[in-house]
């Protein structure tokens, strides 16, 4: 499993490092986009949105198509599905051990509060 | 990754994020509506340890839960797989009251990874963060160590396997 995780997710999940190519990708969630309509959105050049472009597409988790002028940018589905699966299954794992630790702490307090609390630390 | 469609969460519970923060490094945050010091106790007296890392919705339990929780002291944590056991353990590398917890998982065999949680208190609630840094070349040579977040891929697996 380590090694799956390593070798496998380390491109993609570099690329996923950056807040503005996570939003590209929410952005191509939506809808396929050229490269100039990503650079306004985010307000940037284009070549630095080429730039960031490129390392999405080299993670696999963008396609691009350039057709006369347009180069257009779309969801690299596999990678990104496997990803995305393998994030939301971590973190719904956490999410239902937090859910329990609530419970345990709850408990913590409500004894705490019936027998007064002794000391602060 | 930000929020997602939380629609089917209870209202009542805070959020769960995770976030990749670079390829090697995985971060969950949480804030939990006691202050740091009962949190604190919930991640390391075993008995209540073991009632919430295994949540109930996976329908697992612990056949034992060992922590001995100081700097160099180790834990264990049991659970039955197939017709055997399957073990995750380590050593705890920093213990702050209260504040922080930093622990290895020894188990792995292609290095190790280490996990490192601390308690930020700010008004009577405790925001959670559990950094796992995942092996690299540097942790492997000097021999420090791994952690849960490896024995959660495997946990989440075995629990999923059954």
């Amino acid at each position: 499993m380590v090694q799956y995780f390593q070798s496998h997710f380390d491109a993609s999940f570099g690329a996923l490092s950056d807040p503005t190519r996570r939003g590209v990708l929410e952005q191509l969630g939506r809808a396929d986009a050229s490269i100039t309509v990503l650079a306004e959105r985010f307000h940037m050049t284009l070549t630095g949105m080429k730039k960031h472009v490129g390392v999405l597409e080299q993670a696999g988790l963008v396609t691009t198509q350039k057709v006369g002028r347009v180069r257009t940018c779309r969801l690299g589905r596999r990678g990104l599905q496997e990803e995305a699966a393998w994030i939301e299954k971590y973190r719904q794992l956490w999410s239902a051990r937090f859910d329990e630790l609530d419970n345990v702490v709850e408990e913590l307090n409500r004894k705490e509060r019936i027998h007064g609390r002794k000391k602060r630390k | 990754m930000d929020e997602k469609r939380g629609s089917d969460a209870t209202p009542t519970k805070n959020h769960t994020t995770l976030e990749r923060k670079s390829a090697r490094e995985v971060v969950v945050t949480r804030t939990v509506n006691a202050p740091a010091r009962l949190v604190f106790e919930a991640w390391t007296k075993a008995e209540l340890f073991r009632r919430w890392w295994v949540p109930k919705s996976y329908g697992q339990t612990l056949l034992s839960c060992e922590l001995d929780v100081r700097v160099g002291g180790q834990y264990r944590l049991v659970f039955p797989y197939e017709d055997s056991t399957m073990e995750f353990f380590g050593t705890y590398l920093e213990v702050t009251p209260h504040s922080r917890l930093v622990w290895t998982n020894d188990e792995g065999d292609s290095g190790k990874t280490i996990t490192t949680v601390t308690f930020e208190e700010s008004a009577g609630k405790t925001l959670l963060v559990v950094h796992d840094l995942y092996p690299t070349e540097e942790a492997v040579d000097t021999g420090s160590t791994g952690a849960l977040p490896e024995a959660l891929d495997q946990l989440d697996e075995l629990l999923a396997s059954l």
